[in-house]
């Protein structure tokens, strides 16, 4: 039997269509695409994909359920290593990790290992009935802070062990970054909602508005009787250039305007949060949340640039994103780095003074270090500049928890192997640990500190 | 859900509630705040704690009704519940080594001021408040401040009540007296804000000024709040919502803090109005 050298293609929105609304892009295979992309696997025997897993989901098994039309039965294969399946297929790197080293991968297109786990994700998701297990109680309690990617792995891993989870939230809604940062054309809500409500049927605890630092502390959740409690608190406050101009209004951070759209729902028609409908806006920055910010600017009815100081090669966003924002008519200004942002007589950004880069030898992070072309400075018009340069640590645990360990950037210190901070029975893992990752990144931490919690735990007894 | 204990209307404009929230109550101190979202599509606003009662587990919050958000709250009644109540946010006001202090509040922002020179008070330090409001009927708390200063200076614009003047007119006779404030707290519209640093500035007082800059989530996630205060010849970003809300008077870039709190305010007055109407439409025409 002939392989077919290339991925089956994922069915999208057409370009010009979705650019002006706000629904899924990528509309998901149906069963017989899944089946016949299953059929692409090579069943090796070194399994490699599987290594490149952060959370090490058994991919050549749940491949093999779809291949004989056994739907449920791979949902419950990803289910065990994965809390979030329907999250992942759409939001990980897979190029990067499991399709990366993919045996398939090194004559042809690797096996769409993303678009498979999405599949069977909804399509578990359109068939349930209800039947998830609730584990048998073991007695204990676990505080888990944050209920983002990390925190969510953490409980889910827990709860399936019988612990007793709580997880504390503080804003309004569950999902961390899944609700207030990815995009809904990227990430729909009721996909995150769903798989939050999973979770509770496991029997985890959802505390929204309650703020570990402020509203409690960690020394208060033992008090409370948790004998363990996982630090999932996520990125903190954006980054800014410091350059002038930078206060005006039409100029924000991404995490303040992805929040406007996605958590208060600005992209919803006749929504009361308010938010800029600007004409021309200019995004600085080339990471995933760059590339958010510009497609949602876009859907908001903007010419939409992004300003990058490196080139292409160099863009740290995934490429199916940059693709995705090219068709949408995002434009790209290369090498360019933005120096002012001049205002109008009322203080609101009408341009933006940039100057062209040229790629020098390699910095400490192993990226060719962009250097100013002198004389170069040009105008570009923005009457919105949105910054997405990446965020530091939120000080609100570190500043109220005594013996926790810190870098001196402000992520928490912990072992890797464990995710332990320096305080016995506090872990952590996630953006509040690395500094700003991927979604699978801290699923992995997550995962990783369930498992040494519950023999932290286990060793107790 | 949180419910509404008690409702009671301060002036025509500003309404006084106490929210039942145990867990913000055991740990809220002066100078802190809250963010609530009356409904599931409401938006998040800060609101200063005005107090609270340890035994009932209730925050006390006064809000004057100035958008949409405001508007709808005022339409709650005790017994009532809003969705979302979390807190308390902030730092809380600084008290350790002030003796002699001065509070100048302005409008709701006495609503602020007020639990501020209740601290002081409890603590033992000599209180000094000047309030102001724009006429007589929009006077709110004055008993509270008397039983709490032990100098009391409340001035109106129009002179209907108390002296006619701006706050800055007592402040500057007392400090030309002589007067030696460790601190002066003011809290209020920028504009008085701004006033009251530069009336302090020849006489050399520290002056803490409390922002209440446009805000989202609260918790140092967007960056909305931010202001910028010039410290050392450097310009610096700082947060409202995480180093906040107080800052120091003579740092606080004012006109910039004033330009950015009117960058959703075209919004705001249709959305306003907008909600006014819908209330209308129910046949209440209030």
């Amino acid at each position: 039997m002939s392989i077919n050298p290339k991925k089956h293609e994922m069915p999208t929105q057409a370009a010009a269509v979705r650019a002006t609304n706000f629904d899924e892009v990528a509309l998901g295979y149906d069963a017989g695409v899944a089946v016949a992309e299953a059929e692409r696997c090579l069943d090796c025997k070194n399994r490699p994909c599987v290594e490149g897993c952060p959370v090490n989901i058994r991919i050549p098994d749940f491949i093999s359920r779809i291949k004989v039309g056994d739907f449920e039965g791979a949902y419950k294969i990803i289910s065990k290593s994965s809390s979030l399946p329907a999250v992942c297929g759409r939001v990980c790197p897979q190029e990067n990790q499991c399709e990366k080293r993919c045996t398939l991968g090194i004559k042809f297109e690797p096996v769409g290992i993303g678009r498979l786990e999405r599949f069977v994700a909804d399509y578990h998701n359109s068939h349930d009935g209800e039947n998830v297990e609730k584990p048998k109680s073991n007695g204990h309690k676990v505080a888990v802070i944050g209920s983002g990617p990390s925190g969510l792995t953490c409980a889910g891993d827990l709860a399936k062990k019988g612990y007793a989870v709580s997880v504390f939230e503080a804003l309004h809604t569950a999902g961390g970054v899944l609700v207030y940062g990815i995009p809904e054309f990227r990430l729909p809500k009721a996909i995150v909602a769903k798989e939050v409500d999973t979770l509770k049927k496991l029997g985890v605890e959802i505390v929204t508005d309650v703020v570990i630092g402020k509203t409690l502390t960690i020394d208060e959740l033992f008090e409370d009787g948790y004998e363990a409690v996982f630090i999932g608190s996520g990125a903190g406050l954006p980054k800014f250039m410091n350059i002038k101009g930078e206060s005006l209004k039409g100029v924000l951070s991404a995490n303040e305007f992805l929040t406007r759209i996605n958590l208060m729902k600005a992209y919803k028609e006749g929504s009361s949060t308010p938010v800029q409908r600007a004409r021309k806006v200019a995004v600085v920055g080339g990471g995933n949340v760059a590339m958010d910010a510009a497609r949602s600017a876009k859907r908001l009815g903007a010419d939409v640039t992004i300003v990058y100081r490196r080139t292409e090669n160099e863009l740290p966003a995934r490429k199916e994103e940059v693709e995705h924002a090219k068709e949408e008519g995002i434009k790209f200004e290369f090498l360019t780095n933005p120096l002012e942002i001049i205002g109008d007589e009322n203080g609101n950004a009408k341009s933006m003074i940039c100057e062209r880069m040229t790629l020098s030898e390699p910095d400490e992070s192993g990226r060719a270090r962009p250097v100013p072309v002198k004389g170069s400075e040009f105008e570009v018009e923005a009457d919105c500049v949105i910054m997405s340069l990446g965020t530091s640590p939120n000080p609100l645990i570190r500043n109220t928890t005594n013996g926790l360990d810190v870098h001196k950037w402000g992520g928490i210190i912990v072992d890797e192997k464990t995710g332990l901070t320096s305080r016995k029975g506090v872990y952590a893992g996630g953006d509040a640990v690395t500094g700003a990752a991927t979604v699978i990144l801290a699923m992995g931490a997550g995962k990783t500190a369930a498992q040494a919690i519950d023999e932290y735990i286990s060793a107790k007894k | 859900m949180f419910k509404i204990i008690t409702k009671k209307q301060l002036n025509p404009s500003v309404t006084q509630m106490e929210i039942e929230a145990p867990l913000v109550a055991r740990k809220a101190k002066p100078g802190q705040f809250i963010i609530l979202r009356v409904d599931d599509e409401g938006e998040r606003i800060p609101l200063t704690v005005a107090g609270c009662d340890l035994s009932r587990g209730t925050v006390e919050i006064i809000f004057q009704i100035v958008g949409a958000t405001t508007e709808k709250l005022d339409r709650k009644e005790a017994g009532e519940y809003i969705e979302d109540f979390v807190g308390p946010l902030g730092v809380a006001t600084r008290t350790d080594g002030i003796k002699n202090v001065c509070i100048v509040g302005g409008g709701v922002g006495c609503a602020i001021a007020m639990p501020v020179a209740e601290e002081f008070h409890k603590i033992g330090a000599r209180v000094t408040s000047i309030v102001g409001f724009r006429n007589k009927d929009i006077v709110i708390l004055e008993d509270e401040f008397k039983s709490y200063s032990d100098r009391f200076e409340i001035m109106t614009d129009d002179g209907s009540y108390g002296r006619k003047g701006n706050v800055t007119l007592p402040l500057k006779e007392m400090l030309e007296s002589g007067e030696k404030f460790d601190m002066i707290i003011t809290i209020g519209p920028l504009i008085m804000m701004k006033y009251v640093v530069e009336t302090a500035r020849p006489y050399g007082v520290p002056v803490t000024v409390s922002m209440n800059p446009i805000m989202i989530d609260g918790t140092g996630m967007c960056g909305g709040c931010r202001l910028t205060l010039n410290r050392d010849g450097k310009r610096i970003t700082k947060f409202a919502c995480v180093d906040g809300p107080d800052f120091d008077g003579y740092e606080v870039d004012f006109d910039e803090a004033m330009s950015r709190g009117r960058m959703y305010f075209e919004f705001e007055r249709k959305s306003h109005e907008d909600t006014c109407n819908l209330f209308k439409a129910k046949g209440d025409d209030r």
